[in-house]
C-alpha cells in the first residue's frame, strides 16, 4: 500500500481535501478517516507532527470538552443549582455543591444569594455524560463569580490568539491597561478596570479578531493601548 | 420546455444566444462571508443569477418537535425574492420552493456529518436576489461553501450544475431562452471527492445515451466548480497561514 501526504505544515485547507493515504498517517482534531484515506472535515490550518495529521479548525462555534475553562452567564434556576448559557448550542448546568468548598446550606440561604439570573461564573468543565448533560465546577481558585467588569464576545477561533504564544499577547493588555481580564475558551471576554481601560483593552481585543491574520500584530496592540 | 412565444432558434452558426459553446458555464464568482451577523454565508453570481445563503448553527432546535436525537435537524429554506423575476414574484412558501427546499436539504444532507450534531438543528437560508435559470444548483453551490465558512462539519463540499438541451443540441448550465424553449433541463449536484450524486432531476425526454453524456458533461462541469468554491474559500482564511 501506497503511503503518501499531499499536503504541508500549515497548509489552508477546505473540507473534503485529501490530506494522506495510508494507514501510517493518524487523524487528529478535525480531520477524520474513509477507508484509508485521511480528509479534513471543516476549513482548517494543518499542523503535521510525525505520523499525526492535525487540523485546527479556522471557523466554527465552540464546542465543550472537559476540563474547558469557560465563562457562563447564569440564565435559570433549578432545584439544586443554576443553568448557564456559554455561546454555544449546548445548555450547562452549576450545581450548588461546586461553587464553593464550604457547605451551602440551603435551608437557611436560597440559590439568589449566591448567583442571579444574568450573573457570569468563570468555571471548569467537571464532566459532560453521553445524554449531552453538561456540568461546570468553580469550586477551586481561580474559579468564581465575576463581579463588576464587562463580557465582550468574540469567535472562539481566536482565542489563542488574544492568548498569544505563552501567554504573550494577553501580558501586554494585562500589563499596559491595569485591568483584570479573564478569557474563557468559548469565545467570552472578561475585563475589569477603570471604564476607560476596560474600553481600550475591548478595543484592542476586538482589532485582535478582526487582524489576527497580519503580521506585527503585537506592535500594533501595544501601540494603540499606549497611545491613546 | 417548449413553450410558446420564444426566439426561432436557440443555437446559431454553433454558438448559444450569448455566445457560449455548448459545453461553455457562465461566469461563476463565489464570495464568502458576505453576511457577517450569520455563523457563515456566501453569494454566489453565475451570469445573471444571483443567489445569497446564510447558515446559521448548529443551534437548538425550534420548534422542539423538529428535534432528532440522532442527528442533525437540517433546515433548508429556498425563497425568491419578489424583485428576482420579470414578474413581480409573490413572496413568501409556494409549492415549488418548498420542494426545492427539500431537494436541497438532501442534496446537501450527505455532505454533512449529520450525527455530529445530534439534537442540535442547522438552518440553511438561501434566497434568490436574480433569477435566470439554475438557481436551485447556485443555491446549492453557495450552501455548500456558507456550511464551510460556518465551520459545520463536512465530509466534502457540494457542487451542482444544471444541463439540458435545447434545438437538438445538448449543453452546458442552461440560462433562461434555453431553460425556458429547450427540450430537458437536468439539474445535478455531487460530492466531487467520491462522484457520488446528491441530487438529480429532470425534465424533458433524452435517450439513455444522452444521459449519460449529459451527466458526464456536468460532472466534468462540477469539477470547475469545486475548484471555484476551494479558492473562494482559501481566499477568507488563506491569510490566516502567515501568523501561526
Amino acid at each position: 500500500m501506497v503511503e503518501k501526504i499531499h499536503i504541508k505544515d500549515k497548509d489552508v485547507i477546505v473540507p473534503g481535501t485529501l490530506l494522506a493515504e495510508g494507514l501510517e498517517y493518524l487523524p487528529s482534531g478535525k480531520a477524520f478517516r474513509d477507508g484509508e484515506n485521511i480528509y479534513s472535515s471543516t476549513v482548517g490550518l494543518i499542523s503535521v507532527k510525525g505520523r499525526v495529521i492535525k487540523v485546527i479548525p479556522l471557523a466554527g462555534k465552540y464546542a465543550p470538552k472537559r476540563g474547558d475553562v469557560i465563562i457562563a452567564k447564569i440564565n435559570g434556576f433549578g432545584k439544586f443549582g443554576w443553568t448557564c448559557e456559554i455561546e454555544s448550542p449546548y445548555k450547562i448546568d452549576l450545581n450548588v455543591g461546586e461553587i464553593s468548598m464550604n457547605y451551602v446550606d440551603l435551608k437557611n440561604s436560597k440559590l439568589a444569594d449566591y448567583f442571579k439570573i444574568s450573573d457570569y461564573v468563570f468555571g471548569e468543565i467537571l464532566d459532560i455524560s453521553e445524554s449531552g448533560y453538561i456540568s461546570l465546577t468553580a469550586k477551586r481558585m481561580p474559579y468564581r463569580k465575576l463581579v463588576g467588569g464587562n463580557v465582550i464576545k468574540v469567535s472562539p477561533v481566536k482565542i489563542p490568539r488574544i492568548i498569544g504564544k505563552q501567554g504573550s499577547m494577553i501580558k501586554i493588555l494585562k500589563d499596559s491597561s491595569n485591568c483584570e481580564i479573564l478569557v474563557g475558551q468559548n469565545g467570552l471576554v472578561w475585563i475589569k478596570g477603570n471604564a476607560e481601560n476596560e474600553a481600550k483593552v475591548a478595543n484592542a481585543i476586538k482589532l485582535i479578531e478582526q487582524e489576527s491574520h497580519h503580521s506585527g500584530l503585537t506592535e500594533k496592540v501595544k501601540a494603540m493601548l499606549e497611545g491613546k | 420546455m417548449g413553450g410558446v412565444g420564444g426566439p426561432e432558434k436557440l443555437i446559431v452558426n454553433g454558438k448559444r444566444l450569448d455566445g457560449r459553446k455548448l459545453n461553455e458555464m457562465r461566469e461563476m464568482e463565489i464570495k464568502v462571508g458576505v453576511i457577517p451577523n450569520a455563523d457563515g454565508s456566501a453569494m454566489v453570481t453565475l451570469g445573471e443569477t444571483k443567489v445569497i445563503c446564510a447558515v446559521y448553527g448548529p443551534k437548538e432546535v425550534l420548534p422542539r418537535r423538529n428535534l432528532d436525537s440522532e442527528k442533525a435537524f437540517l433546515n433548508c429554506v429556498y425563497g425568491m425574492a419578489s424583485f428576482s423575476t420579470s414578474e413581480r414574484n409573490r413572496p413568501g412558501p409556494s409549492r415549488r420552493s418548498t420542494e426545492i427546499s427539500k431537494v436541497i436539504a438532501d442534496a446537501l444532507a450527505p455532505a454533512i456529518f449529520m450525527e455530529k450534531y445530534a439534537g442540535l438543528e442547522i438552518t440553511v437560508i438561501m434566497e434568490i436576489i436574480n433569477a435566470n435559470a439554475g438557481t436551485r444548483t447556485a443555491a446549492i453551490n453557495a450552501a455548500s461553501v456558507a456550511l464551510a465558512d460556518a465551520g459545520i462539519e463536512m465530509r466534502d463540499l457540494v457542487c451542482s450544475v444544471a444541463s439540458g438541451k435545447a434545438d437538438g443540441q445538448l449543453m452546458l448550465d442552461l440560462f433562461e431562452p434555453e431553460d425556458n424553449f429547450g427540450e430537458v433541463d437536468m439539474p445535478l449536484a455531487i460530492l466531487p471527492n467520491t462522484k457520488q450524486i446528491t441530487l438529480l432531476q429532470m425534465d424533458g425526454m433524452l435517450t439513455k445515451a444522452e444521459a449519460k453524456k449529459l451527466i458526464e458533461m456536468s460532472m466534468k462541469a462540477c469539477e470547475q466548480i469545486y475548484e471555484l468554491q476551494k479558492k473562494a474559500l482559501k481566499e477568507k482564511y488563506g491569510s490566516e497561514k502567515e501568523s501561526e
